[in-house]
């Protein structure tokens, strides 16, 4: 049980970084991203590219870091990675749902451009490299520590936690100290108020979707160093990001790292019960009393 | 003068709300726009700030035609707004809310910033605050200390009073005044239209999108007809 | 090619696009018509098969039990199969509409996301339910005996038109009642609607309802058309989303609409089929998710050009309205 509660963490921390990206853009764009998931897909499979391809053209070494399954190659790829999803969402945004904003569509129109892109995106990967399982270093023994307490975790986990505390701590400051942060949160709370300020919400947007972008890419391959890496990965991380995000209240970064937490916890213990394959069940389950005992999760106030 | 509205006619999709509307605010003046409701004072706010696009019509500010710019551009050239409602941001603090105020600035605002402590000194103590739990009475005056943050000519307030405690409306009136004593030139809508005359130097009464009447505050509030219609509450 | 195999092939195109049409028409009712936004649709696909399946199929007995597990198998004709489907569609769809109709609508629609990929993952996972991931086979087909099996393809396409425009004037006959208007005037605005006194709920639930049991009768179809069926059928792009462009193209709000958009989409999805067998053959294998990045692209196209698809929303409903 303990390990099921350790891998819940790892397995959860990785669901926040996928559900702080989506609560962001929610938040300021009273937007659900229904192509999130595929974003964290893009983000794995990009850096699956860039490390088998310019890098190793490159001639960049190829040697794993200690006991860690990965090596200079991928430290680079995953910042190169998290700055061109960031840009596939900008992008995605550019060309479909900003023109319908400007337009006027409601809610459920922009949701289903968004249903389109998780398609669309899900289909360049299936193109690009089919529907096969891949992984960043096939064949690789990845054997675990043995830490007190009787908790087993990979070296690579244990990176996946330090990773997705540096760049929740690095989004706290930059949220709470800069003024382009603070301009955030300014534009999540009342976008026309930020409008008659001065505040160029333009602006606002774009870094939003850098930065939902870049935290589902980083979120894609971590899940991808631990895991695999497969088309649909990312889909099926879409009900665990919206059960967290909707947990620790839409919007709310802080609620989204948190209920990414509680998902992969509840899903990693439902495995001492139920099959594997039911996790995003369980995610969905939780959603849904979340919805009907507290819709405004965890940390919402009373009004809606 | 500052502020010059001709013959405004603005309104939403097919219906206009204001018809050929004419207003002057001069330096350092507060003008009172009072008048039924529906009566289009909200809407004339909204056409000055850019929010509306007029049909027809001009604003003009300082010899400058600014009529129909985005309300982003409208405040770097002076004039600030504070809409009735949704007008501060709850999750933020104090400090932070009037930061957002003077987001376009270049310089370096915190002496203006211990000027609007001056002005309302509860907002000084209690800045660390986050805005949403602040009384209806503090988030009034966090409203206006935003708007205040860029030194504007021209303050564009809608219903400051609205929906406070009568202890706390001749409160505000009297933070209002006290900000026009600083040179700021105002223009208040409120449905609150004895205390609006009182302070005015120049009152404008709207009904069905016209001007019906326009003189001095003193003059409307001895108009008998002004004190039958407007003045009865 | 000869002409009897173009029209042959032309009939299964047929029969397909008027299944998918019955799908539409369902989900008119549902979002065309009251603006629930239902991303489930492949749940109620796959419940619907899955019944008529059950319904119409014998419980495996002897060295066949061994391979295929089922929980009933009741062995009943296909009108019993279909009307089944319909039913256990109404009843999920109740069930779920209790604690998720009083969400926001793209709350809604993840809620229905989450229903339909529960449902299909305890048929692919509860072997004794329907067979897991294997599936049933060998559902039976009405009318089976009467023709030639090389032309029963033309008996089954009347089957299904007839079902498809049954299930079109009953729902034109729905609409222009007084609860098809209450129904539009929830999808137009909510509030006002409530305000006017009526239990809304009660109306999206009843539309809910209806919309899935319709969709059921087009899951049923299917399993007898291709007379086998397995979960990985059921996924969100071949039940859902197709789906969706269907009724995005033909014109959400419109009957004829979601009539026309089944047979446009599946003509074009059929047409890719053929462009793709002009690319090269390293590309080949790819095929399937090119033409559906080609769908993709099309709904993006439809949402920002053409929101009202092709024939848009019925202007006159009511005759007693002007």
């Amino acid at each position: 049980m303990v390990e099921l509660f350790v891998y819940g963490i790892v397995l959860g921390s990785i669901i926040s970084l996928g559900a702080i990206g989506l609560t962001l853009i929610y938040g300021i764009l009273r937007f659900a991203n229904f192509a999130h998931g595929d974003l964290m897909t893009a983000g794995a499979y990009v850096a699956l590219f860039m490390v088998t391809g310019p890098f190793s053209w490159l001639g960049i070494p190829d040697h794993t870091f200690g006991a860690l399954s990965f090596g200079w190659r991928m430290l680079l790829a995953l910042p190169v990675s998290m700055v061109a999803v960031g840009g596939l969402g900008l992008l995605f945004d550019r060309i479909v749902f900003r023109k319908l904003r400007l337009k006027g569509s409601g809610v459920v129109i922009l949701a289903m451009a968004s249903l389109g892109a998780s398609f669309i995106i899900r289909m360049l990967v299936l193109i690009l490299w089919g529907a096969d399982y891949r992984f960043y270093r096939p064949g690789l023994l990845r054997p675990a520590l043995e830490l007190p307490l009787g908790v087993k975790i990979r070296p690579d986990q244990i990176l996946i936690l330090l990773m997705v505390s540096f760049l929740v701590s690095v989004l706290h400051l930059f949220l709470q100290k800069t003024k382009m942060g603070k301009a955030m949160r300014a534009t999540a709370d009342n976008m026309d108020l930020a409008r008659i300020s001065g505040i160029d919400t333009e602006r606002v947007i774009i870094w939003t979707w850098m930065i939902g972008g870049a935290l589902a890419a980083a979120g894609g391959i971590l899940y991808g160093i631990d895991v695999q890496l497969h088309a649909g990965m990312g889909w099926n991380f879409l009900l665990p990001l919206f059960a967290a995000a909707i947990l620790g209240t839409i919007g709310n970064m802080y609620g989204a790292l948190v209920g990414g937490l509680v998902i992969g916890v509840a899903q990693q213990v439902s495995t001492a019960f139920l099959l594997p394959t039911y996790k995003p069940a369980v995610a969905f389950m939780i959603m849904i009393l979340i919805l009907i005992i507290r819709p405004q999760g965890i940390f919402g106030g009373s009004h809606s | 003068m500052i502020l010059n509205i001709e013959d405004i006619t603005a309104g939403y999709s097919e219906v206009d709300i204001l018809h050929q509307v004419n207003l002057q605010v001069r330096v350092g003046e507060i003008v009172s726009i009072i008048g039924p409701n529906g009566a289009g004072k909200s809407t004339l706010l909204k056409t000055i700030f850019g929010l509306l696009q007029p049909r027809q019509g001009k604003v003009i500010l300082n010899d400058e035609d600014i009529t129909g710019l985005r309300p982003e551009k409208i405040v770097r050239k002076g004039i600030s707004y504070v809409p009735q409602v949704d007008n501060v941001f709850p999750s933020m603090t104090i400090q932070e809310n009037l930061e957002m105020g003077a987001f376009i600035r270049t310089d370096d605002y915190r002496h203006r910033l211990d000027q609007i402590y001056d002005l309302f000194p509860i907002l000084r103590e209690r800045r660390k605050h986050k805005v949403g739990q602040l009384s209806g009475g503090q988030r009034q005056m966090v409203a206006m200390g935003r708007a205040l943050m860029l030194d504007p000519q021209v303050l564009l307030l809608d219903e400051p009073s609205a929906g406070l405690a009568p202890l706390l409306v001749s409160h505000i009136f009297e933070q209002i005044r006290e900000i026009n004593v600083t040179g700021v030139a105002i223009v208040i809508v409120e449905q609150n239209a004895q205390e609006a005359l009182k302070m005015a130097h120049h009152g404008y009464v709207l009904a069905m999108g016209r001007k019906v009447l326009d003189d001095t505050g003193d003059a409307l509030l001895e108009n008998e007809e002004v004190g039958r219609l407007y003045l009865g509450g | 090619m000869e002409l009897s195999g173009i029209l042959a092939y032309l009939v299964s195109l047929a029969v397909m696009a008027g299944i998918y049409a019955v799908f539409c028409l369902g989900l008119n009712i549902q979002w065309g018509y009251t603006g629930l936004f239902n991303i489930g649709i492949a749940g109620f696909f796959c419940v619907g098969a899955y019944t008529t399946a059950l319904i119409t199929t014998p419980k495996p007995t002897g060295l066949y039990a061994q391979y295929v597990q089922q929980v009933i198998g009741l062995d009943l004709p296909f009108i019993v199969g279909i009307l089944g489907a319909a039913l256990v569609c109404g009843v999920i769809a109740f069930l779920i509409g209790i604690p998720t109709l009083k969400l926001r609508e793209d709350y809604l629609a993840i809620a229905t996301i989450g229903i339909a990929e529960t449902i299909r993952l305890i048929f692919n996972n509860e072997h004794a339910l329907a067979n897991g991931p294997r599936g049933l086979m060998g559902l039976p087909q009405p009318l089976q005996g009467l023709v030639d099996p090389r032309h029963y393809n033309y008996i089954y396409l009347t089957i299904v038109v007839i079902i498809m425009v049954v299930i079109y004037l009953l729902s034109e006959r729905a609409i222009r009642s007084p609860w098809g208007r209450v129904l539009r005037a929830i999808r137009e605005d909510e509030i006002s609607a409530a305000m006017s006194g009526k239990d809304i709920f009660k109306f999206k639930m009843q539309s809910l309802v209806f919309g899935s049991m319709i969709m059921g009768i087009g899951g049923a179809l299917y399993a007898h058309y291709t007379k086998a069926i397995s979960p990985d059928v059921f996924t969100p792009l071949y039940g859902t989303f197709i789906i969706w462009v269907m009724l995005m193209a033909g014109g959400s709000g419109n009957n004829k609409g979601a009539i026309l958009g089944a047979y446009s989409i599946w003509g074009i999805w059929i047409g890719t089929k053929f462009l793709t067998n002009l690319l090269p053959v390293t590309l080949k294998a790819r095929a399937p998710y090119i033409r559906f990045l080609l769908i993709g692209i099309l709904l993006e196209i439809i949402l920002i050009y053409r929101p009202k698809g092709l024939l848009g929303e019925e202007k006159k409903v009511s005759k007693f309205l002007d």
